[in-house]
């Protein structure tokens, strides 16, 4: 059976509310619509774009007459509604009455004019309907306006004003613009803007009086006795529920029409909807509820079952070039936090108001793409903390986006350094590839760029990809890992730039794309860390193979070996008997003498580890490194000592070299042999660094290899005397844990860097020598010690089970 | 279940793992980098590394001597790697770290 219902209202609420009910019980209902303004249903909220030019009418109206018709909705458009009996259930308008079986109020607000001296004068109007929006427009260049009230309103009206040319001024109460909805910073960015549009903003701002002139607007006088000249004024200071017809009619009405979830009004037969209603206590100027009651209304009037829930708002300003977004509640508080980003050149600020790692509000302007996606985040309550770091970046960031390098280095001044060792500037390279130096090696030929250490490799490459566009073929450079793109060489430059300073520092900065890392990158990254950063740095040894953390070698069957150093490959009896000791007492099933001139006993169990050492300590033994990416042993013959050919103590260097050289860490292991003559009985010339004495001095050889590769040294130089070649040997040292790729032994890394560059750094330039062995020496001050010991002593439980369920152990 | 106290939550180092001695053989007990710690066999399928021995990372460990992954949820090798190792119900009761006595072979704690 058909209903009447009668609709007072034709506002953007009880528009959707036809929409829903014809769309799905088409017949359902008989409906008649009064609406005062003599139109239909139109977007209100696009009267803004209308005043600046940007929209017509035609554009924004919802429903057209050929809907109405469609529809068979009856329009009584232009009509008041006088009053009504709700005994008899009766609308009386102007032209008559009309009989209903439910009614709905959408008679929205009415906006609210502050009872100054004056506000009836011709040319004070607010800022509500279309006729309003066609007075401000018919405003032109010569004219002056004065906006009471800088809100979302007021805004729009002076900046829709401002477009068509009007002399703008706004006045406003508050310290800043749009107070409910801006903290003082976005605000101050929006006052900015407007103020670069020509619009005048006068904030703290209290008017007193307006002034009239024949019965017409004349100006606005401030209680500060500024009087602004005016030939329209405008308020804009709020909205109030227009509920005097429900009032009249005995409905329960507060501030607005009271209603219930299902906007049910205090009669069973009366709704009410959009501004004009209470609920809750809450009445509603945003676009967004209203639709939602809308559509429980329509529901409700469809017999099902819907109850409408008051939700967070956003808003957004409709200013062209005022970029603005917020929602939530981003008041200060207890145990609220801020994330906020600005970046003041371009004029962006973002807020995000976090509260038990939920976000509940979010002010953003200048940038404000990402707004929808914070204002889910605040509705769905989800927690983000997962995502915190990176949630102020937006939802592209959260796949762990890593850097771009590229922009990085297009973002570069021209005359920022790209190749410290050959002191080149980007400019420099740049006019380079303009001049025909399209690939590495052409680079590398005219400008020096990269030819050295090669660290700027990729910095280098990416210049010719930002110069050269798609002209140029990047080489594939080898990540670390899986863990990220970047390679070696990459993340090196980044931690001593960025000066990076932890793990999570690299992960985070660098774009890691696990947690924390894996077993590939973490003993690199380890290691960079604590060569570029000795003090500031803690090695980590979960990021280290088992070698290295248990300071043995593990062999197949999961045991031990244990290598105690004897320094230049000298012991005595007392050692020797202390190492048959310890094999007899831990059983140790094998004991074979090393290629690098010690002993190794093989087959010992973790949990022996801590004593044997302390056993070994006792008779003056410690570490021998055998396990680690470090110094490992200094090969020596007897020279000059017992040797009838020796021409220098070369046993006497090696036992120095080791005991200046021990327990730094390095990228690979690094071996060192001293021949007390050219004979070479130490094999000195195979070794990383190798050093030949002979009888003007020594000769060192650097790059050797006798491992997968076989190699023999190349000469670096030929130093005078002891102290001479300690130095540079140190200097050779040091310049390679700065430099060189984690497990590139020294032979792979001067194959890449050239043996001319480290003679140009080291041994030419005496200076830079001298400043690698200081750098060298403070990072010594931190690891030149014995891990035997400090474990024996401190770590000794580690080694052990953590418990033991067996029932041997229980009985 | 029975639940059996295996120790402190600090006596495994963050990213690192301790041995435990059971009936059924030697098991290794892992703590991410988060509060979080699992259990599985000490043994590698591959070569009989042990796992206890293996840089930590997410929830996987590496086999210290030829660089098999598993994963401590499933104890399925990773990657080309095909393997398996068995992993035993342990979880934390505020500090103390719990392993099920059932399950690592203990008659119940009379």
């Amino acid at each position: 059976m058909t209903q009447k219902l009668v609709i007072i209202g034709a506002g953007m609420a009880s528009g959707r509310v036809i929409e829903h009910l014809v769309e799905n019980a088409p017949g359902a209902y008989d409906i008649t619509l009064f609406n005062a303004e003599p139109r239909g249903n139109y977007n209100r909220i696009m009267l803004s774009p209308v005043l600046s030019g940007e929209k017509t009418y035609d554009e924004i109206v919802t429903h057209d007459d050929t809907f109405y018709a469609d529809n068979n909705v009856t329009c009584r458009f232009g009509e008041k509604v006088l009053k009504i009996d709700r005994q008899l259930k009766v609308v009386e308008g102007e032209n008559g009455h009309v009989p209903y079986d439910k009614l709905i109020f959408g008679t929205g607000s009415d906006p609210f004019m502050i009872p100054l001296p004056g506000h009836d004068l011709d040319g004070v109007i607010a800022y509500r309907d279309l006729e309003d929006t066609e007075r401000m427009m018919s405003l032109g260049p010569d004219n002056k306006c004065v906006v009471i009230g800088g809100g979302l309103l007021g805004l729009e009206a002076a900046a829709g004003m401002a477009a068509r040319g009007v002399d703008v001024t706004v006045v406003h109460i508050m310290g800043h613009l749009m107070e409910r909805q801006l903290d003082e910073a976005a605000a101050y960015l929006l006052k900015k803007s407007l103020e670069s549009k020509g619009i005048s903003i006068c904030l703290k701002a209290n008017s007193k009086e307006i002034l009239g002139k024949d019965g017409k607007v004349k100006a606005l006088l401030l209680d500060d006795g500024t009087e602004l000249p005016c030939d329209l004024l405008v308020m804009a200071v709020g909205i109030r529920p227009a509920v005097a017809l429900a009032k009249e009619a005995g409905l329960a009405v507060g501030r607005g029409i009271h209603v219930d979830d299902q906007m049910l009004t205090s009669d069973e037969n009366v709704f009410a909807v959009g501004e004009c209603v209470e609920h809750d206590g809450a009445i509603f100027g945003l676009v967004a509820p209203l639709y939602d009651q809308a559509k429980v209304l329509a529901q409700t009037l469809m017999g099902e079952t819907a109850a409408f829930k008051q939700k967070v708002l956003s808003t957004k300003l409709k200013v062209t070039g005022c970029d603005l977004f917020s929602a939530g509640d981003f008041a200060d508080g207890d145990g609220r936090e801020d994330i906020v980003f600005r970046d003041p050149s371009r004029g962006i600020y973002k807020r995000l108001v976090i509260e038990n790692d939920k976000l509940i509000g979010a002010v953003m302007y200048g940038d404000t793409a990402d707004g929808n996606w914070f204002f889910d985040l605040i509705k769905s309550g989800d927690s983000i903390e997962e995502m915190r770091e990176t949630l102020i970046f937006g939802p592209a960031y959260q796949g762990g986006a890593a850097v771009d390098p590229l922009s990085a280095v297009a973002a570069l001044p021209l005359d920022a350094e790209i190749c410290g060792c050959n002191g080149i500037c980007k400019g420099t390279i740049v006019d380079a590839i303009a001049g025909g130096a399209e690939d590495l090696g052409a680079v590398r030929v005219t400008t020096k760029a990269s030819g050295s250490c090669g660290t700027c490799t990729g910095l280098v490459e990416q210049l010719l990809q930002v110069t050269l566009g798609d002209d140029f073929q990047m080489p594939a450079a080898q990540s670390i890992c899986g863990c990220t793109d970047l390679s070696h060489e990459d993340v090196r430059r980044l931690i001593k730039s960025q000066e990076l300073k932890s793990q999570a520092a690299v992960w985070q900065e660098l774009g890691w794309t696990t947690p924390n890392g894996c077993h590939v990158c973490r003993p690199a990254v380890n290691f960079y860390l604590l060569a570029d950063w000795p003090l500031e740095y803690q090695d980590d040894p979960q990021s280290r193979f088992v070698n290295e953390r248990k300071h043995a070698n593990i062999q197949k069957d999961g045991t031990f070996s244990v290598v105690p150093r004897m320094w230049g490959g000298i012991t005595n009896p007392r050692e020797l008997r202390a190492i048959a000791d310890a094999a007899d007492k831990y059983n140790v099933p094998t004991v074979k003498v090393t290629g690098g001139q010690r002993i190794d006993l093989l087959g010992v169990k973790s949990e022996d580890l801590p004593h044997i050492w302390a056993d070994l300590n006792k008779a003056g033994l410690v570490s021998g490194h055998a396990y680690s990416k470090g110094l490992r042993t200094v090969k020596t013959c007897v020279g000059t000592d017992h040797c009838r050919f020796g021409t220098q103590d070369s046993t006497g260097l090696g036992i120095k070299l080791e005991k200046i050289l021990w327990g730094s860490w390095t990228p690979h292991k690094v071996k060192l042999g001293v021949s007390g003559c050219p004979r070479n009985c130490a094999e000195a010339t195979c070794k990383d660094i190798g050093v030949i004495c002979v009888d003007s001095g020594y000769q060192i050889g650097i790059a050797g290899a006798a491992g997968m590769d076989v190699k023999e040294t190349e000469l670096l130089c030929q130093v005078p005397t002891e102290e001479e070649c300690i130095e540079v040997i140190v200097a050779v040292t040091q310049a390679y844990r700065e430099n060189a790729k984690y497990l590139d032994r020294i032979y792979k890394w001067v194959g890449k860097v050239g043996l001319d560059w480290v003679k140009e750094t080291i041994v030419d330039d005496l200076e830079n020598c001298k400043a690698l062995v200081a750098r060298f020496e403070l990072s010594q001050s931190i690891y030149r010690k014995d891990p035997w010991a400090e474990h024996a002593q401190e770590k000794a439980h580690s080694y052990a089970p953590l418990a033991d369920l067996t029932p041997l152990a229980a009985e | 279940m029975s639940w059996i106290d295996i120790g402190h939550i600090e006596d495994v180092p963050v990213r690192g793992a301790r041995l435990l001695k059971t009936s059924v053989g030697c098991i290794a007990v892992f703590r991410t980098a988060e509060a979080e710690v699992f259990a599985a066999s000490n043994t590698c399928p591959h070569k009989k590394g042990p796992l206890v021995e293996g840089i930590v990372h997410g929830q996987k460990v590496t086999c210290p001597l030829h660089n098999w992954v598993f994963d401590l949820n499933t104890g399925e090798a990773q990657g080309a790697d095909e393997g398996r190792i068995d992993t035993y119900p342990v979880r934390l009761d505020g500090d103390r770290i719990l392993i099920d006595g059932e399950a690592v072979g203990q008659r119940s704690a009379a």
